[in-house]
C-alpha cells in the first residue's frame, strides 16, 4: 500500500444514501482474477445505458470532473457485498477519498486496506461540500496527518483511528505487523481447544 | 474478562491472540471459508511476496458464486467464470487447501456448506470474503464477511486484527403466527432498524420467537444481519444446535463431543450482562414481509401498500424512495397484493436449505404455478438436492411447474446465466433487492419460501397465512 498524505483536487458530488457495492461495481465485472483495471467499469450500470451509450449527465461522465479525486456521498456508503473490488474501482479510476456521512462496516475496512481514505462527516458538512462540489472548480484538501477537510468555507476536523492513521500514513503492511507477533500466534495455538474442528 | 458477559464478548475474549493499547486485538481465525470470486487477488498477492498458506486444515474453499445450475455435464460455457473456477482449483492444489468441487454432492452454496459438514460449530470465530457468512452466527460462532486483503491476511497468518465492534440485542418475544417465518422476522428488523441500524455492532439475536426457530431458521435469521449494516449476528447455542451438530462429518466425536458440548453450554450471554443497544419485536404481530424498493428495508407487511416520496421527511428518503419506485415501475399507494410477478428464485444461502424448499412444496402441492410465472428452485448444496429427492419434493416442484436445478448462488446475484431480463419482476428468497442484483433492470422483491411459492401460483403477491395448507 502507498502511504495517504495530503489530497488535493476536485469533488465530485454524488448525493445519493446507501451507494452499495452492487452499484459501485456490479457483478459482470467480478470474474476478473486480476487486482487492477477495474476503473472503467466504476458504477457501471449509473454511467452506461442498456446500449453502451455514455449517460452523459452521470458525474463521473462528466468531462468538468474527470480529474476529481475525491468523491462526496450519502450516508451509509459502500453497504452491501464485502467485494473489495469496489474500493479497487473507485480507487484505479482516480478516487483517493470518500466522503460521507457515514459507511459500511465492510467496505471502510477494505479501503483501509488499499490506502483509500473514507471520511465521515456530519450530514450538514457533506451537504454543504455537495454544494461547493457543484463548481468543479472548486477544490478540496484532504489532509491525513492533520485529519482535516478544508474546502471554500468548510474547514474540518474528521476523526480516524488512531493507528489506523499510522498505518495509512506509512502505508504499512499489516500482514507483516502481524507476522511479527507469530510467537503469540504459536502459543495461542499450542493452547487452541482440542475439540475445535479441522477441514482435513 | 471478568463479571458477566455477552456470547459475543465471551467468543471474542477466548480469541484474543494478542491485547495492545492503541491497536486493534488480534483475533484468531478458526475456520477461513474460501470461494472463487474474492479469494484469486489474495492468493495472488500471496505469491508476490512470497507467503505461504498457514493453516490450510482450517480453510475450506468451495465453488458457488458462477457456477450453472443447469447442463453442468458441458462444463463451464463462460470463458471468465471457468478460469475463475480453475484458479480457485489451482490455488487449492497449490496449498493444501480442501476444495469441494462442483462435481462433489457435498459442494454448494458455502454458508451452506459449512453447517452441513459440522465444520460451523459453536464459539468459533469465522470469516469469509462474503458479507453473508453472519449465517454461522446461528450456531453461537462469530463469523463475519471480510474482503480480499483480509482474505490474504488470513490465509497468511489465521490471524485478523479487528476493532471490537460495540453490541446490540434483538430480542423477539412471542409466538409467530402461522405463515410467518423466521424470514419475516429478519426482514421485520431490518424494516424496524434500517439498512445502517446495525452498523458498528454485532447482534445477539434472542428471545422465545428464536429460540423457537429451527437450525435452518436461525440461519436465516443471522444471514441477513449485514442487510441491517451489522458487522455479525449471532445466537446462543442450546439443545437443538447441538442436535443439528452431532454426527456430522467434522464434529467432535466420543470423549471431545462431551467437552465440547460443556464447553458450548458456558457459551450463552450471562443474566445481567449488558448490550450497547436494545430492540424488542413483538412477534405474535408480525405478517409475512415483502420488500417493494431497492433496498432490505424497503419492506413491508404483505397486507400494505407502498408508499409515496411525500411520506418522508428528509430529501435523501425522499429522493431514495423516489428513486426505487421509479426502479420498480411501481406507482406509489399501491397495494402489495397488486403487484404481478414473472419470475420466482427460490434458493440461495438466505433460504436454500431443506426446510425451505419443505416450506414452499408445502404451499405448491396440488397446485399449479401461475401462466405468466417461470419458477426455479436451485437448492443450497448437492446434499440438500438429494435429501429434498429422497423426501419428492423435487416431484412437488417439477408438477407444480417449477424448474428443479443443480445446487449454487445462481439468480441471488446473478454471476452464472442465471439472469432476469430487463424489466421482469420476481419474488425472491435471497437477500438483496438491490438494483440490478438479479440481473440489469431486473426488480427484485424478497420474501419467504412460502410467500414465494404462493405468488407462484396466484401470479401476483398474496398473504400466505390466509391460505389453508394440508
Ligand atoms: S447465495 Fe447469494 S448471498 Fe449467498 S453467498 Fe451466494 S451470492 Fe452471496
Amino acid at each position: 500500500m502507498n502511504p495517504v498524505s495530503t489530497i488535493q483536487g476536485q469533488m465530485a458530488p454524488l448525493p445519493r444514501a446507501n451507494v452499495d457495492t452492487d452499484q459501485i461495481i456490479p457483478k459482470q465485472f467480478l470474474k476478473r482474477v486480476e487486482r487492477s483495471g477495474f476503473g472503467p467499469f466504476l458504477f457501471y450500470d449509473w454511467a452506461v445505458d442498456p446500449e453502451g451509450e455514455l449517460i452523459e449527465d452521470f458525474v463521473i461522465n462528466r468531462p468538468e470532473y474527470r480529474d476529481a479525486v475525491v468523491l462526496v456521498s450519502g450516508p451509509n456508503f459502500g453497504s452491501g457485498s464485502s467485494r473489495e473490488h469496489a474500493p479497487w474501482s473507485l480507487e484505479d479510476w482516480g478516487f483517493r477519498a470518500i466522503i460521507a456521512p457515514s459507511f459500511a462496516d465492510i467496505f471502510l475496512n477494505n479501503c483501509y486496506k488499499i490506502g483509500l481514505l473514507p471520511v465521515a462527516l456530519d450530514p450538514d458538512v457533506v451537504d454543504r461540500l455537495t454544494e461547493v462540489a457543484q463548481d468543479p472548480e472548486n477544490s478540496v484538501v484532504v489532509d491525513l496527518e492533520t485529519q482535516t477537510v478544508t474546502a471554500r468555507d468548510v474547514s474540518i476536523r474528521f476523526e480516524i483511528d488512531p493507528f489506523i492513521k499510522h498505518c495509512l500514513l506509512n502505508g504499512l503492511d499489516t500482514i507483516a505487523l502481524t507476522m511479527h507477533h507469530e510467537n503469540d500466534i504459536a502459543s495461542y495455538e499450542n493452547a487452541r481447544l482440542a475439540h475445535r474442528p479441522t477441514v482435513q | 474478562m471478568t463479571g458477566v458477559r455477552t456470547l459475543f464478548e465471551k467468543v471474542w475474549d477466548d480469541h484474543v491472540v494478542r491485547r495492545a493499547d492503541g491497536e486493534p486485538d488480534l483475533l484468531y481465525i478458526d475456520l477461513h471459508l474460501v470461494h472463487e470470486v474474492t479469494s484469486p487477488q489474495a492468493f495472488e498477492a500471496l505469491r508476490m511476496s512470497g507467503r505461504t498458506v498457514r493453516r490450510p486444515d482450517l480453510t475450506l474453499a468451495t465453488i458457488d458464486h458462477g457456477v450453472p445450475t443447469i447442463g453442468r455435464e458441458l462444463g463451464i460455457q463462460d470463458p471468465l467464470s471457468k478460469k475463475q473456477i480453475d484458479t480457485l482449483i489451482a490455488n487449492c492444489e497449490g496449498t493444501a487447501i480442501t476444495l469441494l468441487d462442483i462435481d462433489d454432492p457435498r459442494s454448494g452454496i458455502v454458508h451452506v456448506v459449512g453447517p452441513e459438514q459440522g465444520v460451523t460449530q459453536p464459539g468459533m470465530t469465522i470469516v469469509c470474503g462474503d458479507s453473508h457468512t453472519s449465517t454461522h452466527g446461528a450456531f453461537g460462532a462469530l463469523a463475519f464477511g471480510i474482503g480480499t486483503s483480509e482474505v490474504e491476511h488470513v490465509l497468511a497468518t489465521q490471524t485478523l486484527p479487528q476493532a471490537k465492534p460495540k453490541s446490540m440485542a434483538v430480542t423477539v418475544n412471542g409466538d409467530l403466527p402461522p405463515g410467518v417465518t423466521a424470514k419475516d422476522i429478519i426482514l421485520a428488523i431490518i424494516a424496524e432498524i434500517g439498512v445502517d441500524g446495525g452498523v458498528g455492532y454485532v447482534i445477539e439475536y434472542r428471545g422465545s420467537a428464536i429460540e423457537a426457530l429451527s437450525m435452518e431458521g436461525r440461519m436465516t435469521v443471522c444471514n441477513m444481519s449485514i442487510e441491517a449494516g451489522a458487522r455479525a449476528g449471532l445466537i446462543a447455542p442450546d439443545q437443538k444446535t447441538f442436535d443439528f451438530v452431532e454426527g456430522r462429518p467434522r464434529a467432535p466425536k466420543g470423549s471431545a463431543w462431551d467437552t465440547a458440548v460443556a464447553y458450548w453450554s458456558t457459551l450463552p450471554t450471562d443474566p445481567g450482562a449488558t448490550f450497547d443497544r436494545e430492540v424488542i419485536v413483538d412477534a405474535t404481530t408480525l405478517v409475512p414481509y415483502v420488500s417493494w424498493g431497492t433496498n432490505p428495508a424497503q419492506t413491508l407487511p404483505v397486507t400494505a401498500s407502498v408508499p409515496s416520496p411525500d411520506d418522508f421527511d428528509s430529501p435523501l428518503d425522499k429522493d431514495s424512495t423516489r428513486r426505487a419506485l421509479e426502479y420498480m415501475d411501481i406507482e406509489p399507494g399501491t397495494p402489495i397484493t397488486e403487484i404481478a410477478i414473472d419470475r420466482v428464485f427460490l434458493g440461495s444461502c438466505t433460504n436454500g436449505r431443506i426446510e425451505d424448499l419443505r416450506a414452499a412444496a408445502a404451499v405448491l402441492k396440488g397446485r399449479k404455478v401461475a401462466d405468466r410465472v417461470h419458477a426455479m428452485v436451485v437448492p443450497g448444496s448437492g446434499l440438500v438436492k438429494l435429501q429434498a429427492e429422497e423426501e419428492g419434493l423435487d416431484t412437488i416442484f417439477l408438477d407444480a411447474g417449477f424448474e428443479w436445478r443443480d445446487a449454487g448462488c445462481s439468480m441471488c446475484l446473478a454471476m452464472n446465466p442465471d439472469v432476469l431480463s430487463p424489466g421482469e419482476r420476481c419474488a425472491s428468497t435471497s437477500n438483496r433487492n438491490f438494483e440490478g442484483r438479479q440481473g440489469r433492470d431486473g426488480r427484485t422483491h424478497l420474501v419467504s419460501p412460502a410467500m414465494a411459492a404462493a405468488a407462484a401460483i396466484e401470479g401476483h403477491f398474496v398473504n400466505v397465512a390466509d391460505w389453508e395448507l394440508s
